[in-house]
């Protein structure tokens, strides 16, 4: 049978100025890094690794200590009141900046907080704080996609043979979460490896620090590219293991696990069980509800238009959409070969990872050593920014266009081959049209990506070029948190406005 | 053996009722249009939902607050019989003991089931491994361990050919005879029904219309929601 084959230009264009960013990344990183040969691992390399890992590892076992158990409770109480609200609250997590939910940590337990004093938010504890926050919601999700794929018949099958709650957990639960759990601890593992925000903010010095924020200071602090050049080394050797066994063993779970219809369940009906599952959301409620009250209420207070906010939601607002644009038009091409042709499926999920493989902080270095060799970097600032923000919406960019991409070529293939309907004519009348909702829903996740990124500003920006999260960190920074606290308002709604708009398109697909 | 009592039950804008009888060893095929209730009525008798009023009884105990469990139920559903990650000895054993901790009568009763509906061989095998036919026999090898008095069939054979489902209804058939099973068997084929069921229930909107003989149903004149709902069908054979 002939296949559609779809023009292999964009894609190999598209895979060239990946080629060219990782390289122009990566290269002068290694070449640094090998000039100083092993003499470059000093003990504060090492000792910055040594506490990236811990506070990753640390941060990925409490999350799904409380996360799998919350995933249960809610899988098993398939109706309460309040459970749709508890999902949606879930979701918050992943879609606000990290920034904002800082500033709502801080105004709990921070010294002058609601719960001042209770420890010192300050160094690993405060660290661990906010990632098992942004990371017991996403364990969660993800554990209860699980749980929601057992078929109902099982459930049916365990009422009727009335297995006990510890044989549903051995033979039906456990297996189904099995696989997918040591995938969940990997991507949390990375992602709290490679954060930033919340390492910059609430990292104390040179004790708490870990490698991405550890780069950042080298660069833009310390003026001190070799150091930065050995420790991106490291990041880059650490994430792209990680991510490249994540990848091997099933994928990386990048995206919004979408809501499905809760089978019914006939167990956990007894008291006891009742009472465990409520304690477990109880303790959830207490850990995600405070924060986000206490921005609410201490941040409405204190919005303030000024002239400098406008110009950074101005910013931001670009940046985000020329990103959003840039990540649309390399993945595309890649993903209309991908759905098509094994060979180049691999290809894409390796591709669309670059940002994963070799993190952002690691990628500026490169980006840095070799724009300051060359002319310098003030006028470049803002497609550096662009380009790296676009680098991180790739996976999530792909994975909401693969399968919508996938669903086309098997219903359309077959006829647009024997009309000859192809390309650009193809996109306009067929893909455009059946996917406006996937195209529109890739283009706002990569856009709330971008708006909430502290990363790159933080690697480019300059003292007038400053989008909303780095204008929230100046804000800290320099001893203004009532005004911080009013920023961090401002881009949670704007960022939550562009979220619900993303769901209502993702509910209706 | 089984009776509903007034049981009422409400699905999204449907208002359903039944009041029917099952006698001990019969076997009934429930037809009728894709949800007027079919799965409904054998979830109420199973135990899965709960009626907002009126008593299921099975062989005279009133069972409508009895969890599923321990009601004298089998059940075999049109899909997942079996747990993907068990082998079919630990599927079926499961109808035994939950803890799938048995002694030697109850290990040679598992093998005795496998081997009757034609698995004996396939013991040790995962449910990836056989065919779609096959494990619905796992489905019903392990109604034949729990001896339950009662056996439901939710379209059990709606996914498979032509001869794999003539191959079980005859198995199904000759088992509920030997054991006197009383038996309920929702499907959308008139053949089924034609072949293994005494008496068919036509249903729709949440209301058992008549319960007949099977031949007689199908030739029913005054049913003009079966004659639409066989359509073609019943020209062809009748």
């Amino acid at each position: 049978m002939i296949a559609y084959q779809p023009s292999r230009v964009p894609a190999v264009a598209a895979l060239a100025l990946l080629a060219l960013a990782l390289a122009a990344g990566f290269l002068p990183v290694l070449r640094m890094g090998l000039e100083q040969g092993l003499s470059g691992l000093d003990p504060y390399v090492l000792r910055v690794l040594r506490f990236t890992l811990l506070q990753a590892g640390l941060s990925t076992i409490l999350s799904l200590a409380l996360g799998l158990p919350l995933a249960r409770a809610l899988a098993r109480q398939s109706s309460f009141p309040g459970r749709a609200v508890l999902l949606r609250l879930l979701n918050l997590p992943l879609a606000l900046p990290a920034i904002v939910v800082i500033i709502g940590i801080i105004e709990v337990y921070g010294a002058r907080g609601w719960l001042g004093g209770l420890f010192d938010i300050y160094g690993l504890q405060g660290i661990l704080l906010a990632h098992v926050f942004f990371n017991v919601p996403l364990a969660a999700r993800l554990i209860l996609a699980d749980l929601e794929r057992i078929p109902p018949e099982s459930w049916k099958l365990s009422a009727q043979l009335g297995l006990s709650p510890l044989a549903i957990w051995r033979l039906v639960e456990w297996p189904a979460i099995r696989s997918g759990l040591a995938g969940a601890a990997l991507l949390i593992f990375l992602l709290c490896a490679s954060s930033f925000a919340v390492v910059l903010t609430l990292g104390g010095g040179p004790r708490a620090t870990t490698l991405e924020v550890a780069i950042y200071q080298s660069l833009r602090a310390d003026f001190d590219p070799p150091r930065a050049a050995m420790l991106a080394l490291v990041q880059l050797a650490l994430c792209a293991t990680l991510a490249l066994v994540a990848q091997a063993w099933g994928g990386l779970a990048a995206g919004w696990p979408a809501l499905r219809l809760q089978p019914r369940r006939f167990d956990g009906r007894t008291a006891l069980s009742r009472l465990l599952d409520g304690g477990v959301v109880l303790l959830a409620l207490l850990l995600l509800v405070p924060p986000l009250l206490a921005l609410i209420g201490a941040g409405l207070f204190h919005i303030n238009f000024s002239a400098l906010l406008l110009r950074a939601l101005a910013t931001s607002l670009g940046l985000g959409m020329a990103s959003a644009a840039l990540a649309f038009v390399i993945v595309w091409p890649l993903a209309v070969l991908a759905v098509r042709s094994g060979a180049w499926r691999k290809v894409a999920s390796i591709a669309v990872l670059a940002s994963w493989i070799v993190p952002p902080a690691a990628l500026a270095t490169g980006w840095f050593i070799t724009l300051i060799a060359q002319a310098g970097m003030t006028g470049l600032a803002a497609f550096l920014v662009i380009a790296m923000n676009a680098l991180m919406a790739l996976p999530f960019v792909s994975r909401v266009l693969m399968p919508a991409l996938a669903q086309s070529a098997e219903a359309h293939d077959r006829l647009c081959l024997s009309l000859g309907l192809e390309g650009w004519n193809r996109f306009r009348l067929v893909e455009f049209p059946v996917m406006k909702r996937a195209i529109g829903l890739s283009l706002v996740m990569a856009l709330i990506l971008s708006l909430g990124d502290l990363t790159a500003i933080s690697l480019f920006g300059t003292q007038d070029f400053v989008t909303l999260p780095a204008l929230i960190y100046r804000q800290m920074g320099s001893y203004r948190f009532d005004e911080a606290i009013g920023t961090a308002v401002v881009l949670s709604a704007l960022v939550l406005a562009f979220s619900s708009l993303a769901e209502r398109w993702s509910d209706q697909r | 053996m089984i009776r509903l009592e007034g049981v009422t039950f409400r699905y999204e804008d449907m208002q359903m009722r039944f009041d029917v009888a099952f006698p001990k060893g019969s076997f009934t095929a429930v037809i009728g249009p894709s949800g007027g209730g079919k799965s409904t009525l054998l979830n109420l008798i199973a135990g899965f939902e709960a009626p907002e009023q009126g008593r299921v009884l099975i062989g005279g105990a009133d069972v409508t607050a009895l969890p599923p469990h321990q009601r004298p139920v089998s059940m075999i559903f049109q899909d997942n019989n079996v747990f993907a990650h068990l082998d079919l000895w630990q599927n079926v054993a499961l109808g035994v003991s939950p803890s799938l901790k048995l002694d030697m009568a109850q290990k040679a009763r598992v093998e005795a089931a496998l081997a009757e509906v034609g698995l004996g061989a396939l013991m040790q095998r995962k449910p990836g491994e056989i065919s779609g036919g096959e494990r619905q026999r796992v489905g019903v090898a392990r109604a034949l361990v729990r001896d339950r008095p009662v056996l439901l069939l939710d379209e059990p054979f709606a996914a498979l050919g032509p001869a794999m489902r003539k191959d079980m209804l005859e198995l199904v058939t000759a088992m509920s005879q030997a054991r006197d099973l009383t038996v309920v068997m929702v499907t959308h084929q008139p053949e089924d029904a034609l072949a293994a069921a005494r008496h068919t229930a036509y249903l729709e909107n949440g209301r058992i219309v008549a319960l007949r003989p099977t031949a007689e149903l199908f030739a029913a004149e005054d049913l003009p929601g079966l004659h639409a709902y066989l359509g073609d069908w019943r020209s062809a054979k009748l």
